[in-house]
């Protein structure tokens, strides 16, 4: 789960992380009477969950409440790169004399966590020369010392003043990305002040919702998403599915097999209309939701559904394939190929009601194939 | 001869008594794996269709001899479960369950480097490990798997059994499939595997199937080149994959231009791997390595 700078920051000071103050507004008005509320001048910000804002024009300077007003105007209802502006994010102008990068991430490799820190921050992270960059892998075990830290902070050349600031804030960065279950926190710019304070001016997280059982915090960050309609439905039904933009829609029973069908169809020609994994245990009402979320999806002029039973038995799925085509109104024919656990169980299922709505296929080239002639290619 | 599972194997089920771990425990022992016992505390002294059920890990060790665990239980318990079987002193940990928090994964798998080195795990959110006509543990269907020459390794589940289904279909059978599953931080790599399969003398050919997400393949791609002498045939899972989007595994997503299939499969195929374009494609390149 992806967070907006706002959610960003109010997860930032949960952790003791200095942010500026500011609040979220999604009126022109609103963003008015929090700038009078803060103190002027402000920052009015686009909150979408894509790089390169300020470029776009997202981000403005506003010295009093008729430049917000305009600011206010112009930037709701922004398209930034297919990113809509529903909400701004209004905070307290910072006098900034340098600007740095911090983050830290799971380094896959080693299996430590990755802290990376540079004196080169407020630009794309991907531009700054390697050695600019000063990282630090962290066993989770031990976690991360203040002496650490210090050594880290020293390696990056941070200069003397900024220091104290940025150990703490580092310290309590990494304390939010573990304690927080997140699977990258990122501070760009992290800020020394005229004043010798440092503070995160930005907010980059992502969660790992598979911790969310842990964190009932996490509720308030719920809603607003730039999120496709499709995913948004399919998330709700427990679902893991992507929404892509072709014709040919996926089911398929685990991740793996899920791309490499989403691969296969692309291969004879065909444009996906999206991936789904229905995961272990599709019954008829996985299956009912499944095929619910991808009917309502306009695009798509045929259903590939292709499983190999393991966890998944085909006699089950195919019993799921007979009830949901009975409960739910389907706009597209079945493509339906099966395998492994129960397999000849599962086709003789299918083979009592077969029809042009029901097409099986033995294997999953020929299925792929079938599904898209009938999709009609691109 | 199998690679780290046979009929000498003694099978523990840390969650023999939950619906899943009774279905698939007793699936597995129906194939001929001798499964020992079962764990839970509250249940201890009873039993489910004549398999012991202990309290803890170690006395399924002490009592029945197990030497093999297959971890079944809901996520937020699984990490701990993992370890227990360690501390144990299990030497193979089979954990199938998905949706371990990644922070959860980094501890275990560095308390397991340091504090238990002799316990290899398989996982997390794995499929399981099957030596055909010997033993099988997790969810692979052994419908599709005959024994033979061939070793399979892969990250994903439902794959691994498309490439059984795609090599028993051309008359190869196989010596182990291993599942090293989805998740950012498994316990074993694939290069642990493929170190395994060639100092295995049965086994004559690998089949690698790897997905999009972080670097295993290439550094796998790394091992090929310098140390196995057998045919590696690999499938890569994702081509199409959008990037920033986590493609069901939770390992499984492109980041920052990194971790595609692209990257992956041009690195093996420098190796001398040969790459199938899609799995119905890795039988009949199995059949070519083996001169068949």
């Amino acid at each position: 789960m992806d967070l907006f700078e706002y959610q960003g920051k109010q997860y930032f000071a949960r952790y003791g992380i200095p942010v500026s103050p500011g609040d979220v507004a999604d009126t022109v008005d609103e963003a008015v009477a929090v700038a009078d509320r803060i103190g002027y001048p402000v920052v009015v910000k686009a909150q979408v969950q894509i790089g390169g804002r300020g470029k776009a024009g997202g981000i403005k300077l506003a010295n009093n409440a008729e430049e917000v007003r305009q600011h206010a105007g112009n930037i709701l209802g922004m398209d930034i790169r297919g990113h809509v502006v529903h909400r701004l994010w209004i905070e307290k102008a910072s006098d900034i004399k340098e600007e740095y990068y911090a983050s830290f991430t799971l380094d896959r490799s080693k299996k430590l966590h990755l802290g990376m820190l540079s004196a080169q921050g407020g630009v794309e992270i991907e531009s700054v020369p390697d050695d600019k960059i000063a990282q630090i892998r962290v066993d989770p075990n031990i976690g991360l010392t203040e002496e650490m830290t210090r050594e880290w902070v020293a390696a990056a050349g941070l200069p003397r003043e900024a220091v104290e600031g940025a150990v703490d804030v580092l310290q309590k960065l990494y304390n939010a990305y573990v304690e927080g279950d997140a699977s990258l926190v990122e501070i760009n710019p992290l800020i020394l002040r005229p004043d010798g304070g440092v503070h995160a001016l930005d907010a980059k997280v992502s969660l790992d919702s598979a911790a969310a059982f842990r964190h009932e915090e996490w509720n308030e960050f719920v809603g607003l998403e730039s999120r496709d309609e499709r995913e948004r439905e399919a998330e709700e039904k427990g679902l893991q599915y992507v929404g892509l933009d072709g014709s040919v829609g996926i089911i398929a029973n685990g991740a793996g097999l899920a791309m490499s069908t989403v691969d296969i169809v692309n291969q004879v020609g065909g444009a996906p209309a999206n991936f789904l994994d229905i995961g272990g245990g599709a019954d008829a009402d996985r299956m009912v939701d499944a095929l619910t979320v991808i009917n309502h999806d306009h695009n798509v002029k045929v259903i590939f559904i292709n499983i190999f039973g393991g966890i998944t038995r085909c006699d089950d799925v195919a019993n799921g394939i007979v009830q949901a085509m009975q409960r739910v109104d389907l706009r597209s024919p079945l493509v339906v190929r099966l395998d492994g656990t129960n397999a000849k169980e599962g086709h003789a299922i299918l083979d009592a009601h077969k029809s042009d709505k029901l097409i099986k296929q033995p294997d999953m080239l020929n299925a792929a194939k079938e599904a898209v002639s009938i999709a009609g290619g691109n | 001869m199998a690679i780290w599972l046979d009929k000498n194997s003694r099978v523990v089920v840390q969650g023999l008594t939950g619906s899943q771990g009774q279905f698939y425990g007793l699936r597995n022992r129906d194939y001929g794996t001798n499964v020992v016992a079962g764990v839970n505390p509250k249940k201890a002294g009873t039993d489910v269709e004549g398999i012991p059920v202990y309290a803890t890990v170690a006395d399924a060790v002490k009592e029945a001899g197990a030497n093999v665990s297959f971890v079944i239980v809901p996520a937020r318990f699984a990490a701990d479960a993992t370890l227990e079987a360690a501390a144990a002193g299990i030497p193979l940990v089979v954990t199938v369950t998905e949706h371990i928090p990644a922070q959860d994964q980094a501890r275990l798998y560095n308390k397991l480097k340091d504090e238990y080195p002799n316990t290899r795990l398989l996982g997390p959110n794995c499929a399981g490990i099957l030596s055909p006509g010997k033993a099988n543990i997790g969810f692979t269907p052994t419908e599709v798997a005959k024994e033979g020459p061939v070793g399979v390794v892969s990250r994903s589940g439902t794959l691994a059994y498309q490439a059984l289904y795609e090599l028993t279909a051309q008359g190869i059978g196989q010596t182990t499939c291993v599942g090293i599953g989805g998740d950012p931080v498994p316990g074993t790599s694939f290069i642990d595997v493929l170190a395994a399969f060639e100092s295995d003398p049965e086994t004559e050919a690998i089949v690698m199937i790897g997905e999009i997400g972080g670097t295993a393949e290439e550094e796998a791609a790394e091992y090929i080149k310098d140390h196995v002498t057998k045919p590696v045939i690999t499938y890569i899972a994702g081509v199409t994959a959008p990037p920033g989007k986590k493609m069901g595994h939770a390992g499984a997503i492109i980041t920052k231009g990194k971790g595609t299939a692209k990257a992956k499969m041009d690195a093996l195929t420098a190796a001398g791997a040969s790459v199938a374009q899609n799995p119905t494609e890795i039988g009949g390149l199995v059949a070519k390595a083996l001169g068949l």
